[in-house]
């Protein structure tokens, strides 16, 4: 059976500290996130302009577990959608209009449809949100191309076995244009 | 999009990005109206049709302070152009919704390049279809009555079996998902515009814009999946829309209406008059944005081939009406039809049918559907023809079951006013909207180009 796991829900984490290679390539991205899953730099992220495919894979990233939240949120829309027609009309205010049944839940099909979807999906991008760290207006953008046409692999201070040299190291050695060292204290 | 390029050529299928674009091109090319001082041509275009909304706006407030009793409505025709115009933006919508929703079901690519902008559209025809429903209620001031809330009126709530509140439910639910879905895809683009941004005024409005977006894998693979969830929301959601409007009539005791084709038939309407729309706004925004190489001549092309097949379908729909109307030996829905095509607004019939299923007709040409000319003038005339349509099913009011009640409709020049308001408020959003944010999805447009195949798994 398909269970929720914890770790679908992996979040966006705030960037502080930590080393920025920057790669020209999809393909150049991919090939380091694989370098450094293998190098057990757990917590790394890799920051890119478009959905690179595979790249979660090659990351090591679960499946985002989201469609779990979609689901429960159905569900309770659509209890929500029939009890609240239910209990409006045949019991808190029961009134007879054209003779038509007190409870004439086929008429409700429409509004129980209509809020199930409704709260499948609002709750579904709340989820999104709470987990992407967003909205937050005071972010620090590390590389102006990172959201255009280059491909940044971020390795942050808080990475199992992280050492600032042996890091930089690894990121020059993976074959990035350029290696950024990132304190707190150089923030624009 | 997992071909390779030699394969892509031998099966000679058409790259979605022309011009041998570079990922910074497309970022640069998408961003430029954005971020230069809008043209001349932007600037009185946007002034027109603003000096339209403000007159309607404010004719509404006059007609509101003096009564409905300007408009032409009357018994029995109850329903006049507020409720025509209503089912004609809100079925302007659809397509928007299907572009994004349906094709990225599909996995279509080509939905990249003018899925933007057809959201945009859907967002804008949607508030300008609520207000009308709005409006139509006469006391718009009381509008929040349609919705269920604890009120000092005693317990006493809304009627959840009447249309009325199914319209407010459905096109409240649509407006909102589709503005989450419309939004959420913008986010990175805005990331983008604001990391690009060089005055401050405009990185901080971008900045705020954007919701402080880095592009983190991590952040992406849960947006790639929400995405989906959400068109797979959208898809049964736009046919419950329009399915829900079409209610508003089939649930009527009225021989015309009281139909169980209405809700397909509302619903192809709909996807119909909605990419007549997409493409008369493509056709302009590819000219006047320089667009050409993201707006391509494929894209064009299978719009117009959906336009043609909708076209078909509503084509269908009205010869099943008649052909219903007939085999059942209902006299008064035989009457309804006869009265529709040779009463007194058969005129309006025949502009419908000679919009609606003639002028697509000429899609059957390959070289017609890649005609910018002939499919700008058909994708008006759709437009035309849809909204005649609406108009012919309101008409059907004018001759109801009791001769002697028989009266006709004449709009009066506020309703000609609604109707040129309604544009004037579309197009009104649709310039400013297309100055902030940009036309084209970047993020989408580069997952679908072709010097990036070996990404892919």
């Amino acid at each position: 059976m398909y269970l929720p796991k914890l770790e679908q829900f992996h979040k966006y984490k705030e960037m502080d500290e930590g080393v920025l290679g920057i790669f020209d390539t999809p393909e150049a991205i991919m090939h380091a996130a694989e370098k450094t899953k293998a190098k057990d730099y757990i917590g790394f992220d890799c920051i890119l302009p478009y959905p690179v495919h595979g790249i979660d894979e090659a990351m090591g990233t679960p499946r985002s577990g989201l469609p779990w939240v979609t689901f429960f949120a159905g569900i309770f829309g659509c209890t929500i959608g029939i009890l609240f027609q239910y209990l409006t009309h045949a019991h808190d205010w029961p009134l007879n209009i054209s003779g038509k049944s007190l409870n004439a839940w086929f008429a409700y099909v429409p509004i129980i449809f209509e809020l199930t979807v409704f709260s499948a999906g609002i709750y579904t991008v709340a989820a999104l949100c709470f987990l992407s760290g967003i909205p937050k207006a005071t972010r620090r953008i590390l590389h102006p191309d990172l959201t255009s046409h280059k491909f940044g692999l971020w390795i942050p201070k808080s990475a199992k076995g992280y050492n600032e040299s042996d890091v930089v190291s690894f990121v020059k050695s993976l074959g990035g244009s350029e290696v950024i060292v990132v304190k707190p204290e150089n923030q624009k | 999009m997992s071909l390779t390029q030699a394969v892509r050529d031998k099966l000679d299928i058409p790259d979605l990005v022309t011009g041998g674009k570079s990922l910074k091109d497309v970022t640069v090319d998408i961003a430029k109206p954005n971020e230069d001082f809008p043209t001349k041509l932007w600037w009185n275009t946007f002034l027109l049709v603003l000096t339209i909304t403000l007159i309607d706006v404010a004719i509404i407030g006059y007609l509101f302070y003096e009564g409905l009793y300007l408009l032409g409505i009357n018994n029995p025709v109850g329903w006049g152009f507020f409720v025509v115009n209503f089912v004609f933006w809100i079925g302007i919508g659809h397509a928007g919704t299907l572009i994004s929703a349906v094709l990225y079901l599909f996995r279509q690519g080509w939905r990249t390049g003018i899925n933007r902008a057809a959201e945009a559209m859907t967002i804008f025809a949607v508030l300008v279809a609520a207000s009308n429903l709005i409006l139509h209620v006469g006391r718009p001031w009381l509008g929040f009555w349609l919705f269920p809330y604890p009120n000092e009126r005693g317990p006493l709530w809304v009627n959840f079996r009447s249309p009325l509140i199914w319209d407010t439910f459905a096109v409240s639910t649509y407006l909102s998902i589709s503005m989450v879905f419309w939004y959420l895809g913008l986010i990175p683009d805005l990331a983008t515009l604001r990391d690009r941004a060089t005055e401050t005024w405009r990185k901080n409005l971008y900045n705020i814009l954007a919701f402080g977006w880095v592009g983190s894998a991590r952040a992406w693979s849960h947006l790639e999946i929400v995405s989906m969830i959400l068109a797979a929301l959208s898809t049964p959601l736009v046919l419950s829309v329009h399915t829900i409007v079409s209610f508003d009539f089939a649930v009527s005791i009225l021989p015309g209406w009281h139909t169980t084709i209405f809700p397909p038939y509302f619903v192809a309407g709909a996807i119909f008059s909605g990419f007549a729309m997409v493409v008369t706004l493509m056709v302009i925004a590819r000219e006047v944005f320089n667009l050409k190489n993201y707006i391509t001549m494929k894209h064009l092309d299978n719009m117009n081939k959906i336009m043609m097949v909708t076209g078909l379908i509503v084509g269908l729909a009205y010869g099943t009406e008649f052909f219903i109307a007939w085999y059942s030996g209902n006299e008064y829905e035989g009457f309804a039809f006869w009265n529709r095509a040779f009463g007194p607004y058969g005129w309006a019939y025949f502009i419908m049918i000679s919009c609606n299923v003639l002028s697509p007709q000429v899609f059957w040409f390959r070289k017609l559907r890649y005609n910018i000319p002939v499919m700008f003038v058909a994708s008006l005339v759709v437009n035309v023809g849809m909204w005649f349509e609406r108009f012919v099913i309101m008409m059907t009011l004018n001759r109801d079951f009791l001769p002697s009640s028989w009266a006709m409709y004449t709009p009066t020049l506020f309703d000609y006013a609604m109707l040129i308001g309604t544009f004037g408020i579309f197009f009104t959003l649709f310039l400013l909207w297309c100055r902030i944010m940009p036309v084209i999805a970047i993020a989408e447009v580069k997952t679908v180009m072709p010097q990036k195949e070996g990404a892919h798994h």
